[in-house]
């Protein structure tokens, strides 16, 4: 396993990451899944809200925002900038 | 929004073609099924905005089509209500074809729901919807190509201008001749090698009412609810059939044996229909490396860490000044208008031999506070409606939700609460049904319960007129103060949805904030001209619609009560009077109380009320100018605190007759109803009691 595997959340705007796992369960990870969030998904961070939470990814060309309590169950490898 | 309903019997004993409207939420489903139908749905850049099926006619070449347009889904795998309709429509209401919209910007995620709806069908069209605005970032679309891959006919449009919509009914008519076996998405082969024993079992037992590899997916899949739904759509419980059963029980223990059950079997199901998007857009789209440039550019202004407050006060007391700034004058002129043909109707009726009595209830009763209402309420909502539908048009609507997420979260509440509550500015029983869009059921109450703290547009004028005449004056500055202040007002609604939303799930419902999504949806270009004409002609217009008709016999009520004498006073003032002593305890007056007991059908009318009794002549004066409107009021013992208190009584007090219905509608319960009652209600006493004690010491 790649050592800088992290949390989506710990991702800053402008990084892009591929999603190794996902660490959800429920009806968040059905959510995620039709929204195209699969294992090999490339995600980019776009930009935090005003208050630091939440985050805006782009996944698959759709803006999709995602709080730090729920991304953080998505583990992701950074790609280089 | 009219429900779905059976669609009528044609000229010819034939049902007319039912063809529903399906896509991803956003993506103009709407927008598609007004250019066909020429109904009025309302439409809004944000995810969720239908939340029940509407249906509408249409007629291409001599033929007409029932036109289904139902809410947006991300799957058929439904997890909110109005995604459960979505579901059920297509799968079980027996649409003869189905046209697939889906936006040009963002079509690999929009293919996943069109490649499960077409397991359902092989009677489909896509509709590449909003093609100008990919156009415009660079994107290409390749029709042929795609249509090729799904094996369904794919059109290209731009319903919003009405391009293309002519070639999507022509192949709407074509495919309805065509055969209906539906496309199936190959899965990994040891998906398809269990299936190639279960489909043929379940085909046996289905005799065509359901397709079976589709069927045969969910039964894998274990999607309980949708099992239960095709039971009692069939009639009879297939997965007990002794031959059914043990097939699905083969499928899954070879499934087993290939180390797929479970979780990894339904995110494998999940992982084949988006892949498998990815692949048809590799073939069929090309687009720049960064097509969304001008939308992240304008997301850090209105999302920007330094930018979004600012941006979003500044642009909601904007909307409030303009509003009232504008409304000013045709207000005045309105009143002039209807009030004076009070005098010819009065002498019209006199001279039909009208007795007075009638001529006092028709005119000065039901005419008069329905005079009031138009000419008070028109103007402003005739300007506010299509200024906030441009900002929704724009797409601002989902960033105000993101931008205040955090505060929500603190509450324990979803951040799509945020979008009922937008809903709510406009009416709140338009905004308690807007909480569909919310998943948890505990999260959707938190809406229902709080919603009615943000104050509607029946409520804005009587707020108005109030911070106008005691705290921000007409002249010169005036109403920029006065926009700010209700600009304030609103936040206060705000911060008080917040902090009762907090304090329910600390109590009655407990709870964490459950785990969602916000779409923040492209930037798109309002279309100024059909936005003022459409916000006037439907929202404007319903709202006015339902405040006069509620307006007129309260007119007739009030006028009554305070004609009807009861030992030397008329029954308004002694109710009014017996209410006093209670309501002084909480800076406002007997009268005023009344007017908002008596405002309960619409709170449009609770100041023309109050002014009707102040003025005790059971006829309403002038109420062209605010100068004298202040006069009455102060005469009537009112101070600046009477004021602030019946601005804060307004803000906080028992939802509208209308608004109650739908809570009872929507939570099918008494309990929570009544509490819908409650919590504002007492919230608005504790607030106008602290306000009179603390405000009485300034005096």
């Amino acid at each position: 396993m790649n050592e800088r595997i992290q949390p989506l959340n710990r991702m800053g705007p402008g990084q892009s990451a591929r999603v190794v796992r996902l660490e959800v369960a429920g009806e968040l990870r059905r959510r995620l899944l039709d929204l195209g969030l699969i294992e090999g998904t490339r995600v980019r961070c776009l930009h935090r809200a005003p208050c630091g939470d939440p985050a805006a990814y782009d996944i698959r060309g759709a803006v999709i925002a995602l709080r730090d309590r729920d991304s953080a169950g998505i583990l992701a490898a950074p790609l280089p900038r | 929004m009219t429900e779905f309903s059976i669609p009528p019997l044609s000229a010819n004993g034939r049902q007319e073609p039912v063809i529903a409207l399906a896509g991803n939420p956003n993506v103009g489903k709407s927008t598609v099924f007004n250019a066909l139908t020429g109904l009025h749905q309302h439409t809004g850049n944000w995810a969720g905005k239908t939340v029940s099926n509407a249906a509408g006619q249409c007629t291409y070449r001599g033929r007409r089509y029932t036109l289904t347009d139902i809410p947006g889904a991300y799957s058929l795998d439904a997890q909110s209500d109005d995604e459960r309709a979505a579901r059920d429509f297509l799968c079980f209401g027996g649409p003869d074809a189905a046209v697939i919209v889906c936006d040009a910007s963002v079509l690999e995620r929009n293919l996943t729901l069109a490649l499960q709806i077409l397991e359902l069908t092989g009677r489909a069209v896509l509709c590449v919807n909003l093609m100008d605005e990919a156009e415009k970032k660079g994107i290409r679309v390749d029709l042929e190509a795609l249509s090729r891959e799904l094996g369904v006919p794919a059109v290209g449009a731009s319903a919003r201008s009405g391009k293309g919509l002519d070639s999507l009914m022509a192949e709407v008519e074509k495919v309805l001749e065509a055969p209906a076996a539906p496309h199936p998405v190959r899965m990994l082969p040891a998906v398809e090698e269990a299936l190639s024993g279960l489909v043929p079992a379940l085909e046996g037992r289905l005799s065509g009412k359901l397709p079976a590899r589709w069927l045969a997916l969910r039964i894998l899949a274990e999607e309980t609810e949708l099992l239960e739904r095709a039971k009692a759509f069939l009639g009879f419980p297939l997965l007990e059939d002794p031959a059914v059963s043990r097939a699905v029980w083969k499928a899954r223990h070879y499934l087993e044996e290939q180390g797929l059950f479970g979780r990894k079997l339904r995110d494998a199901l999940k992982a084949g229909y988006v892949l498998r998007a990815e692949e048809i857009c590799w073939k069929a789209v090309k687009a720049p490396p960064a097509p969304m440039e001008r939308d992240r550019r304008l997301d850090r202004i209105f999302t920007g860490k330094r930018t979004a407050g600012p941006v979003m006060l500044l642009l909601l007391a904007a909307v409030f000044w303009i509003t009232m700034a504008g409304a000013n004058l045709p207000s005045r002129m309105l009143s002039e208008l209807l009030l004076g043909l009070e005098e010819p109707m009065r002498a019209g009726l006199s001279a039909l031999g009208a007795p007075g009595w009638l001529t006092g209830l028709a005119v000065d009763g039901m005419y008069h506070i329905l005079a009031w209402v138009v000419s008070v309420m028109l103007p402003p909502m005739a300007i506010f409606f299509p200024l906030f539908t441009l900002l929704e048009d724009f797409g601002y609507l989902p960033r105000v939700a993101f931008n205040l997420d955090r505060w929500f979260q603190k509450a324990r509440a979803c951040g799509r609460q945020c979008l009922t509550m937008m809903m709510g500015f406009g009416c709140n029983a338009v905004g308690v049904s807007g909480a569909r869009i919310i998943d948890s059921p505990r999260e959707r109450l938190l809406a229902v319960l709080t919603n009615v703290f943000v104050p509607c547009n029946g409520r804005f004028p009587t707020l108005l007129v109030l911070i106008t005449i005691f705290f921000a004056g007409s002249g010169g500055w005036g109403s920029a103060l006065a926009a700010l202040m209700l600009a304030g007002v609103v936040l206060l609604g705000v911060l008080l949805t917040f902090g009762v939303s907090r304090l329910l799930s600390a109590t009655i419902l407990k709870g964490v904030p459950s785990a969602f999504t916000l779409e923040l949806p492209p930037y798109r270009r309002p279309q100024v001209g059909k936005v003022i004409v459409r916000s006037l002609l439907d929202r404007t217009l319903f709202v006015l619609g339902r405040a006069a008709a509620v307006a007129a016999p309260a007119g007739l009520v009030i006028w009554g009560m305070a004609n009807i004498t009861v030992g030397g006073e008329s029954l308004l003032a002694a109710c009014a009077g017996f209410l006093d002593p209670f309501a002084r305890v909480f800076g406002l007056d007997g009268v005023l109380l009344m007017a908002f007991i008596l405002g309960f059908p619409a709170n449009e009318i609770v100041l023309p009320i109050a002014l009707m009794a102040y003025t005790s002549s059971g006829v309403l004066t002038d109420i062209g100018g605010a100068a004298q409107l202040g006069a009455v009021l102060a005469a009537n013992g009112w101070t600046w605190v009477t004021a602030l208190c019946a601005i804060l009584f307004s803000l906080c007090h028992w939802p509208c007759s209308t608004t109650l219905l739908t809570v009872y509608k929507e939570t099918k319960s008494l309990k929570w109803t009544a509490l819908a009652f409650l919590i504002p209600t007492c919230t608005g006493f504790a607030l106008c009691f602290a306000a009179a004690q603390i405000g009485g010491l300034f005096l």
